[in-house]
């Protein structure tokens, strides 16, 4: 549903995007990931025609774009802007809803949201949470196959998150596409179907939350600088092993088992230790895009 | 599947009006000052023959009040909201945008013309009635190069560049570009040079039209000039983004 190869996205010298390819498959959310500046933006903006690359292709439904027959199939909420300064609401929607050749209800769509439709406050008085959620409802209005959000939870209170998170689940059951960055990792833990981290403008690793994370194969945790790993391996079956990954954090690698989780415990409660984070993986995606930033600068 | 253009067009237009309805400083510029301005030319003592003059006057004023400088602020605006920029994700194609704050700018020019016109006969104006038809293609022609003039302006500048080149622009031609003093008052070569200018051409235009009921061949020309070159360039230079 999406494509997109051999991105490029030049800010003057500047590389914003080098050579980023990237798909989105229909009945997913794929999250894009980075640090600031790493050309997140820039490949949304692309990616919906706001933007044309300098070189790559981007194609949407097999198409261009900026073609007439993505646009109507395509909703997009972006990082800023987006909002006539003295429109309300509702009539913003009914607005849109025109331009659509099928939507939802705007009423409706903005009740589902936590915006009461007969509001008469215009979108320059309401709250930056608030402008969030009528730009969503901007997004979902034209019941798209594809949405484009760009930092979609940014500014809302845990509620309003918790709403969105639960309305995109409901678009990808629905077989929408959902492409989404965002700093706020529990959403990419939450959501993520598949995840993409950007860095200096290139792909810098890819695949699923348990990919990643190394799920399937490691349990870390939290603890004391200098712990025994020789202790807590006995204490475990054979075939695991124990590291001190950095200071203050260990994984345990193998299979992680309720059994593996009890014997840590138990082993920390003998010694006297108290243990924190303890979840499976061998890092946790926060740890991920911290390495992957490190990295950035150190190159 | 898709809208018409038809659809999306009617539907810009009537967004647009409604929000240039709601916004006070841009009705200001459009229905006060015109207004205003009639009045105090017509309790100034003025005879019939100068009524006849101040009418056309205060028409192209209003002309260039609503679709040049209201137009290029609140397009500016517009732009620097991210608004434009969020429309260009939507099924609303550039010409969609661009056809509709056109007929919704006709529109709001069409009233604000139709205040002054009703307020001018009632402070005794008399139109020459033959000249009616060509002050209507005059003013429809003008309407349609300071849009896209607006947009030339609003499509390239930052807001706040647009807000003080289109009020300054708007003030300098009304003074000095043929509308305040007619070109017929000034020495010949300067006269001629700014005859060609669309604010000379507009006012010059009316004028023609409505004292005299000749057709201001010159004008027309004049103002189609502005108005290809002008639709030539908001096409090339107009961005969405701010």
């Amino acid at each position: 549903m999406v494509e997109i190869s051999d991105l490029v996205v030049k800010y003057g010298e500047i590389r914003a995007v080098d050579s980023l390819s990237f798909q989105a498959e229909s009945g997913q959310i794929s999250a894009i990931l980075g640090p600031n500046g790493a050309g997140k933006s820039s490949t949304i903006e692309v990616a919906c025609g706001l933007r044309n690359a300098d070189s790559g292709s981007v194609r949407l439904f097999g198409l261009a774009p900026d073609s007439a027959r993505v646009r109507p199939r395509m909703g997009v909420m972006l990082q800023s802007g987006g909002l006539y300064p003295t429109a309300r609401p509702l009539e913003w929607l009914q607005y849109l809803a025109k331009l659509y050749p099928q939507t939802d209800d705007p009423g409706t769509l903005l009740d589902s949201v936590g915006i009461d439709p007969a509001t008469r406050t215009q979108t320059r008085r309401l709250s930056g949470g608030e402008q969030q959620r009528v730009k969503l409802a901007a997004a979902l209005l034209g019941r798209p196959e594809l949405l484009f959000l760009d930092e979609p939870t940014a500014g809302l209170d845990a509620l309003a998150r918790r709403n969105l998170l639960d309305l995109l689940k409901e678009r990808r059951t629905d077989g929408v596409a959902i492409v989404l960055t965002t700093h706020m990792l529990p959403d990419v833990e939450d959501l993520a179907d598949s995840i993409t981290v950007i860095s200096q403008g290139k792909v810098a690793m890819r695949g699923t939350l348990a990919e990643l994370t190394g799920t399937q194969n490691a349990l870390s945790f939290g603890g004391p600088v200098g712990l025994n790993c020789n202790d807590l391996l006995h204490a475990l079956p054979a075939g695991y092993d124990v590291r001190e990954s950095q200071p203050g954090r260990y994984v345990v690698s193998g299979t992680p088992t309720p059994d593996i989780l009890a014997r840590i415990t138990a082993w920390s409660a003998e010694q006297g230790v108290m243990v924190s984070d303890l979840g499976i993986g061998d890092r946790t995606l926060e740890q991920l895009l911290i390495d992957t930033s490190t990295a950035e600068a150190r190159s | 599947m898709n809208t018409t253009a038809g659809t999306r067009i009617r539907a810009h237009a009537r967004w647009e009006l409604r929000l240039l309805l709601r916004n006070g400083e841009q009705l200001l510029l459009m229905f006060v000052v015109p207004v205003l301005l009639l009045i105090a030319l017509g309790f100034s003592g003025l005879s019939t023959k100068s009524i006849n003059a101040a009418v056309p006057t205060v028409l192209a004023v209003s002309i260039m009040a609503t679709c040049f400088t209201s137009l290029a602020i609140g397009t500016g605006f517009e732009r620097r909201s991210g608004a434009l920029r969020y429309l260009g994700t939507t099924p609303l194609t550039r010409l969609d945008l661009i056809t509709g704050k056109f007929l919704a700018t006709a529109a709001l020019t069409a009233m604000s013309a139709a205040v002054v016109i009703a307020l001018g006969l009632a402070l005794s104006w008399h139109p020459a009635l033959n000249g009616a038809l060509s002050a209507l293609l005059v003013a429809v022609l003008a309407a349609a190069a300071w849009v896209s003039w607006a947009l030339v302006l609003a499509g390239a500048l930052r807001a706040e560049a647009v807000l003080a080149i289109a009020n300054g622009l708007f003030l300098l031609l009304i003074m000095f570009g043929g509308v305040a003093v007619a070109t017929s008052h000034m020495p010949g070569a300067v006269g001629a040079v700014i005859d060609l200018l669309p604010s000379a051409a507009l006012a010059n235009g009316l004028r023609e039209s409505l004292e005299t009921g000749q057709f201001p061949a010159l004008a027309i020309v004049v103002l189609a000039a502005w108005t290809v070159v002008g639709v030539v360039l908001a096409r090339r230079s107009f961005r969405w983004e701010p």
